[in-house]
């Protein structure tokens, strides 16, 4: 989302773009293209194809931006352009990643079931004892924070493509669901579960960083039985 | 405490069930349970919370950048492209 609110709307830049001003091109350009590439990777199997990915999708924006209807927001229809383009591509280097049905594994659960007490024990269903989720401590020093968001750049570059564009869309770019849906062409239902599927992948990688085994027996006041 | 019952949301249901709440996206019956289950479970409580410090995180990524040469190849393409 970074840098969102900098830039004019949409009409102002419209205008500016078909005007050929060139500070407006500099300026959508190095704010929409770091996000670009994080979702280009998630269609094509290199860096570098993704960088490509994105040079095409600028490329067709300068010669197709007198197209330009104003029906969706002038970052939509850039990234509609970047998803058909990746997704080209992506075939071609046989890394399809369609999005029309969920794989079984992406509908499992995501936290392990032995974390909670099996069927027919007493509490079923509950965390079971010392499984439940321990304290965080994550630290606020900035310096620090960069070291957190370090950790979750290298979990989001390790999850799996569908999840990861998913996720980019909605967590990183801050895209609404409905936005995320029409872009990738999936369903509400599916968009969910892949985005709770990537949460939950992040969650546990901070979770490893931010959990101290020493708080392992902190909890123990606090079953969350009643 | 509710009775049991199969819409009845323990723990195991819980944790599947945060993104659907988080987006608003619940049944009401199902998410009365959801919030009547957060309200007496710390445990539950705590994953929701990280769940959402995990997202706040990943909202702070810094974006990736293109490559100076790609950006420079660009910015000429749009200048020639405007001058034809
Ligand atoms: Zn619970």
């Amino acid at each position: 989302m970074a840098g969102a609110h900098e830039l004019p709307p949409d009409e102002v830049l419209v205008q500016r773009l078909r005007s050929g001003d060139e500070e407006a091109f500099a300026l959508v350009l190095d704010t929409w293209s770091g996000g670009m590439l994080r979702l280009a990777s998630s269609f094509v199997s290199t860096k570098a194809s993704a960088e490509e990915a994105v040079q095409d999708t600028w490329l067709a924006v300068i010669k197709g931006i007198g197209d330009f209807e104003g029906r969706s927001s002038l970052k939509t229809w850039v990234y509609r352009i970047l998803v058909r383009t990746a997704k080209t591509r992506g075939t071609k280097e046989s890394r399809t990643v369609p999005f029309t049905s969920l794989l079984p594994e992406e509908a499992e659960a995501t936290v392990d079931a032995s974390r909670f007490r099996s069927p027919g024990e007493r509490y079923a269903g509950h965390w079971a004892v010392g499984q439940e989720p321990r304290p965080w401590h994550l630290p606020e020093d900035h310096v620090l924070r960069g070291e957190v968001r370090e950790l979750i750049a290298e979990a989001l570059d390790d999850l799996p493509p569908r999840l990861r564009a998913v996720l980019t869309l909605r967590d990183v770019e801050g895209y609404g669901s409905q936005e995320v849906c029409s872009l990738l062409e999936i369903s509400p239902g599916n968009q969910r579960v892949l985005l709770h599927r990537a949460r939950a992948m992040l969650r546990s990688r901070l979770d490893a960083y931010a959990s101290s085994p020493d708080d392992a027996h902190a909890g123990g006041g606090e079953r969350g039985l009643r | 405490m509710p009775t049991q019952g199969e819409a009845n949301v323990d723990c195991v249901d819980f944790v599947e069930l945060v993104t659907d709440f988080l987006d608003g996206a619940m049944p009401q019956e199902q998410e009365r349970r959801f919030v009547e289950h957060l309200a007496e479970c710390s445990g539950c409580e705590r994953y929701l919370d990280q769940y959402r410090q995990t997202i706040a995180t990943t909202g702070e990524l810094t974006p990736d950048h293109i490559s100076d040469d790609a950006r420079q190849h660009l910015l000429a393409a749009f200048k020639g492209w405007q001058r034809q």
